[in-house]
């Protein structure tokens, strides 16, 4: 069951192999064992994911049954889910039982199957390292001492550890593909608008979409017609119809243009990333895609654009946390000042009041043409150069991120450092792109190293099957993590 | 750019956060840093461009006017910090 993909998964069920209650019972034995070390999950509880079990068991046995029932899949805990703790990594929402499901929740549910727990992750989905978290960090499975990335660590962690089968994540500036590349498993980020933000506690409303992580491209195709999909309670959902993610995946990759953006292949980058993703692209070749050379003149701008406009709109989302009607409220108050204020103080971390400050100040009198409104013609730049790139060629490759998994406490006292290791994931979200990152190599610490895919727009059956196929010359995606195999459970 | 105490103080009494000298000597620290980054932005003449809000130029759907939700007050309520006969308690405001 280790590593399996969700089609084994699935076959086993179906031929009776086991149950969904055996399934989940051999993951919830994984994450009692090993999530001491991890801190993946912030809750997990067997009797709810059990009963979800022994239903989606009731369902099979009715033939009901559909492809993903029965599967234990980990939820980012930044998606609200009915009668589950949901505290989206914060103290602020540390006592905070969901009363409602999230549209992703709702749709795993109606397909069958079942949530294994919440998945621990920086703070309001506040950073690329997992250290925010009020839960404390996430571990990376290759190396302890180091980050898994963040901000959708803990699901990542999950899947790399073998402690869910797939998981969910959300990305607003490379929290899905920046982890999945530190812990050496995929992540898609779809285009904005596919997936409905109904109940996934809001970061950057123009830039938050949730998206699937798993072992392999096939798996993460299995996930998104559940994920995605029309919601109206979603102002930005668009109202397409739900496609079949899976149709393309055996498409030879004959005639495939890929194209290099050179700033992605600048100094600053390790170059056993550079090494690696170089060496991928042989292999697409070898493939059939011939290569062109394109450019993102404007992408170096993306770090600071995205710094004034996702704290301005954190700031405007975090503003309904004012310990009245749910949330952190402080013991220490007087006047109704207080009350907010110091609710606020003590329920936001460091980085999300420096995030908070950061917006309200670029939004505040005099400041807002300097700032917000300039940031949003620069966005428009940015989303252009994508454009432009995509007249000559197909999807867009180069590295996930500058570097592998960071130590733990390497950058947390240095924000600015941390910002720019999302340099090459933020322009995607800011240009509303779909982007994704596979495992392509390990470097001489043996820590994975992460190719991103950047497909236009919709056109994620492509980007899943450009990475199958490689999937299927090369096994950077079977590697894991030699300290958590399956010894430690049997 | 950077930022005086003050402004610190002021943006943080905006954003209703409490902040002590301390913490507000740090953050102007930070935050100049941080705007040092931001202030890459203002090598661009940026006058003939039109602002991008959004990725997907969208034009915002109507809804008929009518209920779609169901009462779950007491829901709602048994997760509130403070509440007394279905309302929130907060200080009081007038006098």
């Amino acid at each position: 069951m280790l590593h399996a993909s969700l089609k084994t998964l699935s076959q086993g069920l179906a031929s009776g192999k086991y149950s969904s209650v055996e399934l989940t019972q051999y993951f919830l034995r994984r994450i009692e064992q090993l999530n001491p070390t991890l801190n993946s999950f912030i809750t997990v509880d067997a009797q709810k994911s059990l009963a979800q079990a022994s239903a989606a068991d009731a369902q099979r046995a009715q033939g009901r049954a559909q492809p993903l029932t029965g599967i234990p899949i980990a939820q980012k805990d930044i998606f609200c889910a009915k009668d589950w703790l949901t505290t989206c990594g914060s103290k602020m929402l540390s006592q905070f039982i969901s009363p409602y499901d999230a549209h992703v929740i709702e749709r795993f549910n109606s397909a069958g199957a079942v949530n294994l727990g919440k998945t621990n992750m920086d703070e309001f989905a506040m950073g690329s390292s997992n250290e925010t978290s009020f839960f404390g960090p996430v571990r990376n499975p290759w190396d302890t001492e180091r980050v898994p990335g963040g901000s959708s660590g803990g699901s990542a962690c999950a899947v790399a550890a073998g402690l869910a089968p797939a998981a969910t994540g959300t990305d607003t500036g490379g929290s899905i593909r920046q982890p999945a590349a530190f812990t050496g498993i995929c992540g898609l980020k779809p285009t904005y608008g596919l997936v409905s933000r109904y109940g996934m506690i809001a970061f950057a409303s123009s830039l938050d979409q949730g998206g699937p992580m798993g072992n392999s491209a096939e798996d993460l195709a299995m996930l998104m017609p559940v994920m995605a999909g029309f919601d109206a309670r979603d102002s930005t959902s668009l109202d397409r119809p739900v496609e079949d993610y899976e149709r393309d995946l055996a498409k030879p990759l004959s005639g495939l243009r890929i194209g290099l953006p050179k700033e992605f292949f600048a100094q600053g980058t390790s170059p056993e990333v550079l090494n690696a993703i170089e060496q991928s692209i042989v292999e697409y070749q070898k493939l059939g895609a011939s290569i062109v050379e394109v450019s993102l003149p404007n992408m170096a701008l993306s770090v600071p654009v995205y710094y004034v406009l996702a704290p301005a709109e954190a700031s405007s989302n975090l503003s309904r946390y004012d310990g009245v009607r749910y949330g952190h409220r402080s013991a220490q108050y007087q006047t109704l000042s207080e009350l907010y204020e110091n609710s606020r103080a003590e329920g936001f971390g460091a980085e999300v009041k420096r995030r908070i400050l950061i917006g309200a100040y670029v939004l505040s009198h005099g400041y807002y043409d300097a700032y917000y409104l300039r940031a949003q013609k620069l966005r428009r730049l940015i989303a252009q150069d994508f454009t432009d790139a995509f007249a000559h060629c197909d999807v867009l490759m180069g590295p996930t991120s500058p570097s592998t998994a960071f130590k733990l406490g390497e950058k947390s006292n240095d924000p600015v450092q941390m910002y720019l290791s999302d340099i090459y994931t933020i322009a995607v979200n800011l240009a509303g792109l779909p982007g994704m990152s596979i495992p392509c190599g390990l470097d001489k610490q043996g820590l994975p190293i992460g190719l991103q895919i950047i497909g236009n727009y919709f056109r994620e059956a492509q980007m899943l099957n450009v990475a199958h196929q490689y999937q299927l010359a090369t096994d950077w995606h079977q590697r894991r993590s030699p300290h958590f195999g399956e010894a430690l459970t049997s | 750019m950077a930022l005086t105490l003050d402004e610190v103080k002021q943006v943080a009494r905006l954003a209703r956060l409490a902040i002590n000298e301390e913490e507000a000597l740090a953050t102007q620290t930070q935050l100049g840093h941080i705007f040092n980054l931001i202030s890459q932005m203002q090598a661009i003449d940026v006058s003939q461009i039109e602002p991008m809000s959004h990725a997907q130029d969208l034009s915002q759907r109507l809804r008929d006017d009518v209920v779609s939700e169901v009462d779950q007050r007491e829901r709602f309520q048994s997760i509130a910090p403070e509440v007394h006969s279905g309302l929130y308690l907060v200080p009081k405001v007038i006098e």
